[in-house]
């Protein structure tokens, strides 16, 4: 009787603390938010100062953008169909979705630094004037954040692997959703802010 | 207390919205089939709803089922946002025209 009474708590407890994890990375999320909001406005505030350097418009590639947006947008959902897999309780399709995610995540990171390469190589890195200064911070910090979304998804997927899906791997597996989902609504304003403004 | 619950149509509803939201700004630029101003307008109304998609169906907030707690936090950061991009933006600007 006092032993499954304790274990009642103990459980109960537990939950609590998972709560409470996944509130406090909300909280983070947010303040994430401003960052990136205060980035935009410093490369909105930035736009007209290219210093004699190169424009924007001759810079960017609105197909490139175009299949970035798709990758992060399909592994945003594939993302989900993995936490879909998890709420169902089948392991190896979880561990399927994470590894096409990762892919996609891939996929996108790769195409921004041949982006960046390119840029950097015609002269215009981040040192050519205010304009890609303000750009390059914007455009990196939201890519950083996705190289580090990888390398969560990478140890989630080997958590998923050998802890199985436990209640603290899918706590841990729900809040990396947010931030990856997060990403994706980052990506949102930089396609609207920096990349389709230059083409009009 | 953020439900945990979700649903496949929620996502699919999600990804078929956004990839409409993408592809009319998308294709509205590349075509450059309106004048400036409204291709602005375009853009910014495609992005505010997409945000909202995003939210809606792939974060899975909604007034009635996410807890008090994470919509007052994201209520909050969104007037903070407001008011900080905003100001910013508004007082560049004025002092951008007043220097010229």
């Amino acid at each position: 009787m006092n032993q499954d009474m304790l274990r009642q708590v103990m459980s109960e407890h537990r939950e609590d603390c998972l709560d409470n994890r996944e509130f406090g990375f909300w909280l983070y999320l947010m303040t994430d938010a401003i960052i990136f909001a205060l980035l935009f406005a410093t490369y909105v505030s930035m736009f007209r100062n290219t210093a004699n350097g190169p424009e924007p418009i001759h810079l960017f590639d609105l197909k490139h953008v175009f299949f970035e947006t798709a990758c992060l947008l399909i592994s945003s959902v594939t993302f989900g169909f993995a936490w879909l897999a998890a709420m169902n309780k089948k392991r190896p399709s979880v561990i399927l979705w994470l590894i096409i995610t990762i892919v996609f995540g891939v996929a996108f990171v790769f195409l921004e630094v041949v982006e960046f390469l390119e840029m950097i190589q015609e002269g215009a890195g981040p040192q050519a004037s205010g304009y890609l200064s303000s750009f390059f911070t914007l455009v990196a910090t939201h890519g950083i954040h996705v190289s580090i979304g990888m390398i969560g998804i990478l140890t989630m997927t080997l958590q998923v692997f050998m802890k199985g899906l436990t209640p603290q791997v899918c706590s841990r597996l729900f809040r990396l959703g947010l931030f990856w989902h997060f990403l994706d609504i980052v990506w949102i304003g930089i396609f609207s802010v920096v990349y389709l403004p230059v083409f009009i | 207390m953020q439900a945990h619950e979700h649903s496949l149509k929620d996502y699919l509803k999600g990804l078929v919205l956004a990839i409409i939201l993408t592809a009319i700004p998308f294709w509205v630029v590349w075509s450059s089939a309106f004048r400036a101003r409204i291709l602005f307008a375009i853009i910014a109304i495609c992005a505010l709803i997409q945000v909202m998609v995003h939210l809606r169906f792939f974060l899975n907030i909604s007034l009635k089922n996410t807890g008090k707690d994470y919509l007052t936090a994201l209520f909050f950061a969104g007037v903070l946002i407001f008011i900080m991009v905003g100001g910013t933006v508004w007082i560049l600007f004025d002092l951008n025209f007043r220097m010229m």
